[in-house]
């Protein structure tokens, strides 16, 4: 079973996200680079998979040179190979799923496993648009899946509950928290991703749908009151939820 | 600017995210003097329908079938397609449920135009539409321009305030044909958990300083006594202590209720980009330093254990 796995390099999520100096983006300085958390299921699903039925795992990102650095991290993880779909500056989000989806069309996979969110820019979207530019079936949000020969089964988090769905393959499922427990590259695994093969295809260059108006800082909290120590300070506490927030009855 | 909006029925529940959607739908295309329609998928539309009419809908599309009972992907994509086209519409909006997060993506792709997930603002500017989005889990917000229409939008839940407005409410069938690859099987109810934290407007969360697994009892007790939800810190999930779907941070659910407790939870990057847009947040911890006090409104410096039960039987 041969398995595609798109994956992107992201700040690390316990990084604070400040502006640069013209606020025309964010400061880069500084920030540790990860693989997304929600890639590091999708790899570990991807290597579960061909470890129980054959085959090899090919990591796909899309970027500039650094986004390299994610491919190589799913390849310390035990991915066989890379493509890496190069691209600098901006693309907009069909424009990445497009890309992806001409890397991957004549790859022969038999499943297309991606991350549900990239944990930079939130989208959850490019496993849902390569998979219908590909005219694959897609199941989003998996916490749980189970791979048969001709086909899969998986569980979704909905509101107040799951679904339990069902598709052919080949297919396209992204990741939610919950599917595994991501193994840590070992160091044999790390010196190894060094001889992997990446093999890079260029981009179409598509102009933007969007442009980017401006960038900001969320609001700062007005300064909060203590008050009190213990639970001698909770007659008071409700006090305030009733008559000054006004959020209680 | 023409705007439809998605309107999502659950067993013949009209989902209120959707509501606030159209809401803002109506807003947006009276400002541009445009119409606002809305398109239905689904059984069981009496009600969305109803609804639709009360907050603006010109146009109400629907597919009324009982094989889209349950979310069909390809089918409920080929009809608000399908609905897009006979409203002439320039916007698609879509909540950000987890059917909407879903299903925009497959629109905006099948369609071949630009999508802008989980919206928080809207405007329009010399003719221009501008959307606000939270990145980084909201350590920073990006406001783009749309320079091709149209545009598929999806809006985040408890965002946009809800506004009554009758709308003339003409009805009208699609019934598109399309090719069904996933299917749902069963829908299953979470056992014992009555409100989910993505939906609700009042969330007590636990972390660590609850001490053990079992004391989230008292916190379910002050969740009842409030009708919030439960929520968790990563800490804590991590720890198999509570499941996954309760998560609220950067790995987890990103919640705007009304009222936030956050308890025993020392206020983490990860867990505060989740639950920083709270209206009034209040802290119980008993680290006069942790981090979370400088975001809390309201703060209770003490431990968790003693200060549950008072809050419990105070309310």
């Amino acid at each position: 079973m041969n398995i595609a796995v798109l994956v992107k390099l992201v700040p690390d999520t316990a990084a604070q996200i400040r502006l640069n100096s013209d606020r025309s983006w964010i400061e880069t300085r500084d920030l540790n680079w990860v693989l997304s958390p929600y890639d590091e299921y999708a790899v570990e699903e991807a290597l579960k998979t061909t470890e129980a039925k054959g085959g090899e795992v090919t990591a796909v990102t899309y970027g500039g040179d650094t986004a390299a650095e994610a491919l190589r991290k799913a390849l310390a993880m035990g991915a066989h190979k890379a493509i890496h779909v190069k691209k600098d500056g901006f693309t907009d989000l069909l424009g990445t799923a497009t890309a992806l989806a001409d890397a991957i069309r004549n790859g022969g996979f038999d499943l297309v496993f991606a991350g549900f969110k990239a944990t930079d820019d939130d989208c959850a979207a490019v496993g849902q648009m390569v998979a219908t530019l590909l005219d694959m079936p897609c199941i989003t949000e998996a916490h749980k899946l189970e791979v048969g020969d001709n086909s899969l089964r998986a569980h979704r988090e909905i509101e107040g509950g799951y679904e339990v769905l069902e598709a052919p393959l080949p297919c396209v499922v992204t990741a939610q928290k919950g599917l595994n427990e991501p193994r840590y590259p070992s160091l044999k695994g790390i010196m190894m991703a060094k001889k992997k093969p990446i093999e890079i295809v260029t981009a179409q260059d598509v102009p933007p749908r969007v442009e980017t108006v401006s960038l900001s800082s969320p609001p700062e909290r007005p300064a909060g009151k203590i008050v009190g120590q213990g639970a001698e300070a909770v007659p008071e506490l409700v006090r305030l939820l009733r008559e000054e927030a006004r959020v209680i009855d | 600017m023409n705007v439809l909006v998605h309107i999502e029925v659950r067993e013949g529940e009209v989902k209120k995210a959707s509501l606030k959607s159209l809401s803002e739908g109506a807003r947006i295309a009276s400002a541009t003097g445009g119409k606002v329609s809305t398109v239905i998928v689904g059984k069981e539309l009496a009600g969305a329908v109803s609804a639709s009419k009360e907050h603006g809908a010109a146009a109400i599309y629907t597919n009324d079938s009982a094989d889209l009972a349950n979310y069909v992907p390809e089918g409920y994509t080929a009809s608000l397609i399908e609905a897009a086209d006979k409203a002439d519409a320039q916007v698609v909006m879509i909540a950000a449920t987890s059917q909407g997060r879903d299903l925009a993506p497959r629109v905006a792709a099948k369609m071949g135009v630009m999508l802008l997930p989980d919206v928080t603002a809207l405007a329009v500017d010399g003719g221009e539409l501008k959307a606000t989005r939270p990145v980084y889990a909201g350590k920073v917000y990006i406001t783009m321009k749309a320079k091709q229409m149209p545009v598929v939008i999806t809006t985040r839940p408890n965002t946009f305030d809800l506004a009554r407005n009758e709308g003339a409410g003409e009805v009208v069938a699609v019934s598109p044909s399309f090719a069904s690859k996933v299917k749902v099987v069963e829908v299953v109810a979470a056992a014992g958990q009555k409100l989910d934290v993505a939906e609700a407007d009042r969330i007590v969360s636990g972390g660590r300083g609850l001490k053990e697994p079992e004391n989230f009892k008292l916190l379910e007790d002050l969740a009842d006594k409030l009708g919030a939800a439960v929520g968790a810190s990563r800490a804590v999930v991590d720890a198999g202590w509570r499941p996954h779907s309760e998560q609220v941070g950067q790995t987890g659910k990103t919640v705007g209720p009304s009222l936030y407790f956050a308890v025993g939870i020392s206020g983490a990057v990860q867990h505060v980009a989740g639950m920083r847009t709270a209206k009034v947040i209040v802290a119980i911890n008993k680290d006069a330093d942790a981090p979370i006090f400088k975001l809390a409104d309201y703060g209770i410096v003490g431990d968790a254990m003693e200060v549950l039960p008072a809050l419990i039987s105070a309310l």
